[in-house]
């Protein structure tokens, strides 16, 4: 089973986030039509990836080069149009807080991180597809 | 055919779940049109013109007799529309001409998938968990994501095949369900994989087409061509790697849609394909999906790499099915007087196969009084119980929206025939003019700027003499209802388009396009031959060109072939000398579908 382990916050939770805030020196906001490979990350410890619309799927790529190919640790935001629906493929691709659109229920957010046991191809956090991964076996019996 | 895991079945399930709890508060109010629809379109769920249409995924064509049973029942039980529904539906369509409007059919399409089009969106979820019964699904179907992967209808039984293509296609089809990262894409992507030497899946039209081949070190691998596509800007594909070792396919399409998810365009509809990126940045694409290829294999460690171990338990599953070969013939004889039918159908309906003792054949989906590629709920129990008793129960969705039966003994191609004769499955077209390819058009898609159904009916109809239509030889009739090209008309010898000029129905004709098989030759769109023509001019101007092709033909020689010896002119001409003096158009006005051309769209 996925689990949820991003943090959620809604959109009044985001504004007293004390965690770090836009324009603070550790903050990087960054446009979806931006190479993040290209950002000088020392001392940042949070950056904010954009959803103009949930159709644009940009800040999915852009959040996995931060993981993948620049080795970021720290906080990866998801703002924007942020939906339900879109949580767990955001989670698989390296976010790790998502700022809901206020009209979203939170209710409704964990049962999506409940529903499939493990997802066939790697991703940002498992980079190995279902069929080379360790525990292969449990998962397919 | 592929042997679903626990895993699999799971996944399946869950998904079908997560449908019903999407379906369920989007009813509810909590889950708005808006932000339902993509979801629902990534599960087959369109609203068209009248009603919800639900595109099943046939993963590269395979179909087996149980699944086509679940088909069955869903067009028998669920393609139903209300009767507000339905009377609304036919008191529009009849003011433009439409006196009918099929109900309870599945529906066959170019890339092998399988579309009903009345099932009530409140029952949407039944019937998600009906074809997960079956391990089937509409799961990438629609939406701006990788699509269903299609394949050679011949895939694993054609003796012009390098290698079967179907363990790699499965493959990926799991890399792609779901993939996290390619699900919001700029605009669809499709994927075509061929083995064969012969290209039977128009591999050139796709935004990336697949051909297995061995390298000189005897290793195989793939061709791997990009930004091919049809719609307003018809472009063939171009070579993007000349040869990759099969191990490393996902790991270099992961860097050809990374870098399109990053640079494709979004702000214009009609230049999001792949096809528009890869014209407009041509090496600097090609050399980005390299650089990309590069970091997947040295810094991500090359994930994706298929290990002999995968292929070698997806390939177990693709074994040829136990055939009893020395096993009595049915005793069935064609009549003397039926000799002749019976003659063309081995000719048109029945391929070579791999095993010398087995035969491919096509049943006909292309006949007078039902749209091109309809089965209806009888006619798809028919045809599992065709494949249960002829071909192990399998079939294959066609390109060409037939079925095809791939494992029939060769001592019962006659009972076979007889059996298919008595469904009125065995109209002997396949690859002639009535055997066109046809969207569903004006009559149901939202999108369409004309019908289709009646085009193909009066082409039909009038080219019903079968001692003409195999004088005609092999001809691909393409017919769209509007310029998203489902109908493929770019490619059709003949092609048929759909336009809308002041609310009325139009048709652009063309020529010479091909869709790269070997028939038809190296993969081109068709030019066209002057202004629109109304439809009840295109009986008339199909004939023109075909009495022209008859007057010029060599022999023996195609249509294909005449065109292109004599040239497009004279063909032009006839074209355009068939115009009536009035075409009457006012008889074809074409009510714009309301409120859904956004998911026609993403169609």
């Amino acid at each position: 089973m996925t689990a949820l382990t991003m943090k959620l916050l809604s959109a009044a939770d985001a504004s007293l986030d004390a965690s770090g805030q836009e324009g603070a020196a550790n903050t990087l906001v960054v446009a979806n039509t931006e190479d993040p490979r290209t950002l000088k990350l020392e001392g940042v410890t949070r950056i904010d990836l954009h959803f103009p619309k949930f159709t644009d799927g940009r800040a999915y790529t852009q959040a996995f080069y931060l993981r993948r190919r620049s080795g970021f640790t720290g906080e990866i935001r998801a703002t924007g149009d942020v939906l339900i629906d879109q949580l767990v493929q955001m989670e698989r691709q390296g976010f790790s807080v998502a700022v809901l659109r206020a009209d979203q229920n939170l209710d409704f957010a964990q049962k999506q991180f409940d529903r499939y046991r493990a997802f066939y191809q790697g991703d940002a956090v498992t980079a190995k597809p279902v069929f080379s991964r360790e525990d292969n076996k449990e998962l397919t019996v | 055919m592929y042997q679903y895991t626990d895993f699999d079945r799971q996944f399946i399930r869950a998904r079908a779940a997560q449908h019903r709890d999407q379906l369920e508060r989007n009813l509810a109010g909590t889950l708005a049109d808006d932000d339902f629809r993509p979801l629902r379109l990534q599960n087959g769920w369109y609203i068209q013109r009248y009603a919800p249409m639900l595109r099943v995924a046939v993963p590269y064509g395979e179909l087996a007799s149980r699944q086509l049973r679940v088909l069955a029942r869903i067009a028998r039980e669920f393609d139903h529309p209300s009767k507000e529904v339905f009377d609304k539906a036919i008191g529009t369509q009849a003011t433009w001409g439409t006196t009918h409007l099929p109900v309870g059919y599945g529906h066959f399409t170019t890339r092998q998938n399988v579309q009903f089009n009345w099932i009530p969106l409140a029952k949407s979820a039944d019937v998600m968990d009906l074809l997960a019964t079956v391990d089937m699904h509409g799961i990438q179907t629609s939406g701006n994501c990788i699509r269903n992967i299609t394949s050679d209808e011949l895939a694993g039984v054609a003796p012009d095949e390098l290698a079967d293509p179907r363990p790699f296609a499965e493959i990926m089809r799991q890399w792609t369900t779901l993939h996290p990262e390619f699900a919001f894409l700029p605009r669809k992507f499709k994927i075509a994989i061929t083995g064969a030497t012969a290209d039977r899946a128009a591999t050139y039209w796709h935004d990336v087409g697949l051909h297995l081949k061995h390298n000189e070190a005897g290793e195989l691998g793939f061709k791997v061509l990009v930004g091919g596509g049809m719609g307003r800007t018809p472009v063939i594909g171009v070579t993007i790697r000349e040869f990759l070792h099969w191990s490393q396919i996902m790991n270099y399409l992961e860097a050809v849609v990374r870098v399109y998810n990053r640079w494709g365009r979004r702000d214009n509809l009609y230049k999001a394909r792949i096809k528009i990126l890869v014209k407009a940045e041509g090496q600097r694409y090609i050399d980005e999906v390299e650089a990309e290829y590069q970091q997947i294999i040295t810094v991500d460690g090359a994930p994706h790499t298929i290990t002999q171990a995968e292929l070698d338990r997806v390939t177990a599953s693709f074994v040829p099915p136990t055939l009893d070969l020395a096993a009595p013939a049915r005793n069935v004889k064609v009549p003397a007087e039926r000799q002749a039918d019976y003659a063309r159908w081995l000719k048109q309906n029945v391929a070579l196969h791999k095993n010398p003792a087995l035969r491919s054949v096509t049943l006909s989906y292309k006949r007078l009084g039902q749209a091109p590629g309809d089965a209806d709920a009888d006619q798809l129990d028919t045809a599992a119980d065709l494949a249960d008793e002829f071909s192990a129960g399998e079939t294959r969705v066609t390109h060409d929206q037939n079925l095809l039966l791939p494992w029939v003994r060769e001592v019962d191609l006659p009972a076979l025939w007889q059996a298919a004769s008595h469904a009125g499955l065995a109209r002997s077209n396949v690859r002639l003019l009535t055997d066109m390819i046809a969207c569903p058009g004006g009559d149901f898609c939202a999108l369409a700027n004309a019908r289709s159904i009646p085009v193909a009916a009066a082409i039909t109809e009038r080219y019903q003499d079968m001692d003409e239509l195999h004088d005609l030889g092999e001809i691909d009739l393409h017919i769209s209802g509007c310029i998203n090209s489902c109908g493929h008309h770019h490619s059709g010898h003949i092609g048929i388009l759909g336009v809308d000029k002041d609310g009325r129905e139009w048709y652009q004709v063309s020529l010479g396009g091909s869709d790269g098989s070997p028939l038809s030759g190296p993969a081109i769109a068709g030019k066209v031959v002057g202004p629109s023509f109304g439809a009840g001019e295109i009986p008339g101007v199909i004939e023109a060109v075909l009495d022209t092709f008859r007057l010029n033909r060599d022999g023996r020689e195609t249509f294909i072939d005449t065109l292109r010896r004599v040239g497009f002119e004279p063909f032009k001409l006839a074209a355009n000398s068939a115009r009536l003096l009035d075409a009457h158009t006012e008889l074809h006005q074409l009510p714009k579908a309301e409120g859904y051309a956004r998911d026609a769209q993403e169609a």
